[in-house]
Parts: C-alpha cells; structure tokens; sequence
C-alpha cells in the first residue's frame, strides 16, 4: 500500500475548511499549522485572478526529513506516510531546514517538530484524513497509489498531462499530486510576499516557537 | 524585473500563515565557529610537531587543552540549540546512521575523548605516546570537522550548502582558524620559520576559502533558481550585504594583506592582527551562509 494525496485546484475554492478540520482534528497549537490555503492574486487590476494552494507534508518517498533526523523521530509506516514520533524527538529542527515544502514547524506547546501526517490515526481506523472529509467540493483526493482501482489512481489516470508535484528537482518523489497547477501556485519564488499585503493580517514571519 | 510588469505575471500573495523565521539562530553560527578552531588547533600542531619540532614542543599541553575548551564550547552550543536538550541522550540510544547529525554526534564524542587523553599525556609528558595519539586525533579531526558539511547538505531544502562547496570550506575554515589561533598561542615561542609557515597556513587558506566564496557569489545564481534568490539578500541593499563584505574582508582579504605585509617587514604584530582579524572575521562569514539560506519563503 502506498498512500498519497491529489488536490484538484480547479476545483479548490479557498474556504480553509480543511485548514479548520486538521487544526481540530490534531490539535495544532496556535501560530502553526499542518494544513494551510496559500492565496496568490495574478495580474493587475482589473484583470486579476486569485488561486488557492492547499499546502500540506508531501509524504516523499525520498524523505528528506527522514533522511537527516538523527534519532528516527520521522519513520516511514508500511502504508507510505512519514510519521513523526514526538516522544523520541530531540528538537534539533535539521527536518524544519531540510524540507523543501516548510512542512514541519517546531510545536511551541511540546518543542518538538510536528507536521502533517495524512491523520495516520484515522487511516488506521479506516477512515479518511479530516480535511477530505471537510472539503466541501471534493478537491481533496486520498487514497492508495498502488491500487489501480482507487479514486487517486484514477484521477491520476484521467489527468495524466495535467498532474504535478512541487520541487520535482529536489528528487524528494512526493506522494502529493496537484492537478491544475502552475508555477505561481506551485513555486513559492514566483509570487512575491509584500509586508502588510495579507488579507488579514500584517505578519509575514514569525519567530520559530522555541525556548531560544 | 521586467516580468513583473507584465499583467499575466504579476502574482502576489494576499493570504497566506506567518511563515517561520530564522530556524537555526545564532548558536549554530557559534558551534560552527568553536569546532573550526577545535580540529584545526590539532591539525596545526600536528604539522607544527613534525616540520618545527623544537618550536612546538611546548605547545602540546597548551594546545590540548585549548582544543578541549573549544570543542566543548561547540558541543554546549550544540545541546543549547536543542528544543529538547535533555534528550540528547536519544542520539546514543536510537542512533539513525543516514543522518550526519548522528554519525557526527558519535565522531565528536570519539574526538573530545582523544582530546583529554592528549591533555592527559601532555600533562605527564609522556610525548611519545602524546605523538602517536595525536596522528590518530588529526585523522579523526578531518571527519568531525567535514561532518557540518554533510549535516549542511542534508538541509535539502536549502540549495545554497552544496557539499562539494562546504567540504572545502569547512576544512579551510579549521586550517585558517587552527593557524591564526596557534599563532596568538605560540607567541614568542615560534621560531620565525614557525612563524613563517603559520602565515603560509593562514594566508592560503583564506584565499582558497576566498575563492570559493567569490566563485558561489557570481556563479551560484547561474546554476538554480533558489541560489539567486538567495545570494540576493547579500546583493545590492540585502539585509546581509554589509555584514557579508564585512566577514569576506576581515577574515579572508585583509588577513591575505597583512601576512604578506608582516613577512616583508618582519612584524609580528602585523601577522597576530592578522590572525585576530581571521578569528573574529570567520564567525561573521559563518554567520551569513547560515543564515540566507533560512530567509527563503519554502512555501
């Protein structure tokens, strides 16, 4: 089994209800987030047009958390997803830089790394991750790569030409797929990031939750 | 940029989470810096011991001990930078061997305890046995000074800390420190042939390291996207431009000047100005390739 993740973005509206599940779902303390909606305008007024990026861990099969963490804190499970044990973590943040997506952050409440984990709890319950079951238009697509069968791989069948994956060239081989993607939703150096040109808030960095 | 002007291209974000800040701060910088001069010291002497015997001889408890204060000054830093460092235990117990961070973890530990035997024997003057040791001590420096470099590279997601690149530095850094630091140790010890190749030492390694700097500041951004973007924040009005040139003139260009500049006229002060220059200019380059790397938006 190899489990993987597939957001239709011509589907995606942008309502952050699968932001709100997964910070309910894991309770994910406050100023962090396993799950998040990047909103990117392109164009110039009036001819604008916004996109929305569901940005979440792309479970690699190349890990490069896994790689450099020096205790085995993040550990493949036999179903594909990377897991993190946050009892052995030691805090060290080498998965924080070595990720090329910014999917791990420093937990502020346990000082340790965390990040998503395809709601590994619920998979092993047989249920679906809870920003699938949030989504109300269906754009998250989950389920097992390797089962022909499965709605991802037909999804990934039907959309072959139009299937992509961040970063390919950091050889990571995620198991995340987008369809209907392109470089400013895809690659974060395409858009810029003006100080106090969010929609609601002026913060653009914050300080890594830590004791240092 | 052009580009940006054009309507189809012009894309901002309008809402997006705070993305984290600097994630490995200043404590890195210092535990880069203390293991620099920790394996380089030993280095140093080893070479200092078989070309100027008599002029080294009474540096081998002196450098030992230094050795040791610098190494623990990296590890400190180390365990400090931990989130968890009351779990650094973890590493001995469930190692993961791909990770250089554990690997280097092990060879530190290995190097520190070569390091009191040698302050030990030094201390009994028994020099035979100190020699013997420290050949082992020097071999092992080279691992446990490259390993960053590994540790840099694993950082996938940062472009800029290529390992061929880092590799080279890491062992210039420990060379130049390791000379500029057995210089100001030596003092009037040194004969003026020790002298002479300690300058060598320091004025070469600083070029080298010089070079490659240079060479990654002009030719990095023509290779990947995410090292022009990164080489921009010590371009222009980047926020580390200032502290960038700062660290390349005071730790490679004006240690370069005054080597020559001492030997030509017979300074001493010339030549420890130098080093002090090397010493304090290493932890400020240290401190700008670890960190613009950290301000690219991943996301």
């Amino acid at each position: 089994m190899q489990l993987g993740f597939l957001v239709d973005l011509h589907l995606c509206m942008g309502c952050k209800g699968c932001e709100i599940a997964c910070k309910v779902e894991n309770e994910v303390p406050l100023s962090t987030w396993r799950l998040r909606v990047k909103y990117v305008d392109v164009g110039t007024f009036p001819e604008t047009k916004r996109t929305f990026t569901p940005l979440r861990c792309n479970h690699c099969e190349n890990a490069p958390c896994e790689r450099i963490c020096p205790v085995s804190a993040l550990h493949y499970l036999d179903n594909g997803i990377v897991n993190i044990d946050k009892e052995r973590c030691i805090g060290c943040a080498g998965c924080v830089m070595a990720c090329p997506y910014g999917a791990i952050y420093i937990d502020p409440q346990t000082q340790t790394a965390d990040k998503c984990t395809y709601c590994a709890h619920r998979v092993a319950s047989s249920m679906m991750p809870a920003c699938v079951v949030a989504c109300p238009v269906q754009a998250n697509i989950f389920g097992d790569l390797e089962d022909p069968t499965s709605n991802i791989s037909k999804y990934i069948q039907v959309n072959q030409g139009g299937v992509q994956v961040r970063k390919p060239e950091k050889g990571t081989n995620p198991h995340h797929y987008y369809v209907g993607g392109g470089n400013v939703t895809l690659n974060p150096l395409a858009s810029h990031r003006v100080n106090g040109h969010s929609l609601f808030n002026n913060i653009t960095t914050l300080p890594v939750g830590g004791d240092h | 940029m052009v580009h940006e002007t054009l309507a189809a291209t012009n894309a901002v974000v309008t809402l997006d989470v705070a993305l984290p800040g600097i994630v490995w701060p200043w404590l890195v910088t210092v535990n880069m810096w203390a293991k620099s001069i920790g394996t380089g010291i030993i280095f140093v002497l080893f070479m200092l011991l078989r070309m100027h015997p008599e002029s080294a001889k009474s540096l081998r408890l002196p450098s030992a001990v230094a050795a040791f204060v610098f190494i623990n000054i990296f590890l400190l830093f180390t365990l400090a930078d931990l989130h968890q460092p009351f779990r650094m235990w973890h590493i001995f117990v469930y190692p993961h061997w791909n990770s250089a961070i554990a690997v280097g973890s092990f060879m530190a530990s290995a190097f520190l305890g070569l390091l009191i035997l040698l302050a030990f024997l030094a201390f009994k003057k028994n020099n035979e046995l100190f020699d013997k040791v420290l050949l082992w001590t020097a071999i092992l420096a080279i691992p446990v000074t490259l390993y960053t470099a590994a540790l840099m590279s694993q950082a996938t997601a940062r472009e800029l800390w290529q390992m061929p690149a880092e590799s080279a530095q890491m062992i210039l850094a420990a060379l130049l420190s390791g000379s500029a630091f057995m210089l100001l140790l030596g003092g009037n010890k040194l004969s003026d042939e020790a002298k002479n190749t300690l300058g060598v030492v320091l004025g070469l390694s600083a070029l080298m390291a010089f070079i490659i700097y240079m060479s990654e500041y002009i030719f990095g951004p023509m290779k990947a996207e995410e090292i022009a973007a990164t080489i921009d924040y010590i371009k222009g009005d980047g926020p580390y431009t200032v502290m960038f040139w700062l660290g390349q003139w005071m730790t490679y260009i004006l240690p370069m000047l005054f080597v020559v500049l001492s030997r030509v006229g017979k300074s001493d002060a010339i030549l420890k100005l130098a080093a002090i220059l090397a010493l304090v200019g290493l932890a400020i380059v240290k401190h700008v390739w670890l960190m613009i790397p950290q301000l690219l938006p991943m996301s």
